[in-house]
């Protein structure tokens, strides 16, 4: 797969994208699992870097909220692919993901203060836009299994969820 | 009243000046009711409930601080 270098938000839409493109065909059910699962990792990642390095209040809270939240789904997300025996399958996009969430962290960790509370929320934002236009345009819609569709669609709200208190918090830092 | 898959349900209640509103969260992650007037901000975990007493009248648009998606409203009546 190609990659080209461009700005983090605008790779991070064309990468929702290109999900499909990537595979060919639409995606299984494995690889469904290991790119949501992948996605929450990264953002557990990223939490934890922005709770190394920010002293601003909202920005932690922030923080430890998507620490708490995505922890919950992806154990949610184990228990269901133990139990429907289906393993997740590594594949492109969870591998392009988690090159660029490095690359991001590479980035963040040059910053501080108030400089690395605006690029962390503003990344947060514009990460969970193209994980949500993924999940709702292209992982949702390809699920086979009923049961994973469903996690699948509750996880979309909550990171919708995740969106607008991130567009809350990068309304405030101003 | 019940909140489940990110919707408080129902969305909008009724109750009088001195009730106790009283929130089931049965998603598996936390959530708040955050008056946006101000007048209380209830962290309610998850599969827990917590409750508030409704002091004044009027009405009250709420939200939850994680997932502002999530909107409701309490009509208090003297």
């Amino acid at each position: 797969m190609m990659f080209v270098r461009i700005s983090g938000a605008l790779a991070a839409l064309l990468l929702a994208s290109g999900i499909a493109c990537a595979q060919g065909a639409k995606p299984t059910d494995p690889q469904i699992a290991h790119i949501a699962y992948t996605a929450g990792q990264l953002d557990i990642e990223a939490a934890q870097q922005a709770l190394q390095k920010s002293k601003n209040k909202e920005v932690r809270d922030f923080a430890t909220n998507m620490e708490t939240d995505h922890k919950a789904v992806n154990d949610k997300a184990l228990a269901l692919v133990k139990k429907l025996n289906v393993k997740p399958e590594d594949n492109d996009t969870s591998k392009a993901m988690t090159k660029q969430a490095a690359e991001k962290r590479a980035e963040l960790a040059k910053l501080s203060g108030a400089a690395f509370d605006k690029a962390y929320i503003d990344n947060e934002v514009a990460y969970h836009k193209a994980v949500n236009g993924a999940l709702e345009k292209t992982l949702i819609p390809s699920a086979s299994n009923g049961e994973l569709k469903d996690l699948l669609t509750t996880g979309l709200k909550i990171f919708q969820g995740h969106e607008q208190h991130a567009e809350h918090v990068a309304a405030d830092l101003k | 009243m019940r909140i489940e898959k990110l919707g408080f349900t129902p969305a909008q209640v009724s109750a009088h000046v001195g009730d106790t509103i009283e929130w089931v969260n049965a998603d598996f992650i936390a959530h708040t009711a955050t008056a946006r007037n101000g007048a209380w901000d209830v962290m309610i975990p998850a599969n827990a409930k917590r409750s508030v007493v409704l002091k004044a009248d009027g009405t009250v648009d709420y939200y939850c601080k994680l997932h502002p998606n999530m909107t409701g409203s309490v009509s208090v009546a003297k």
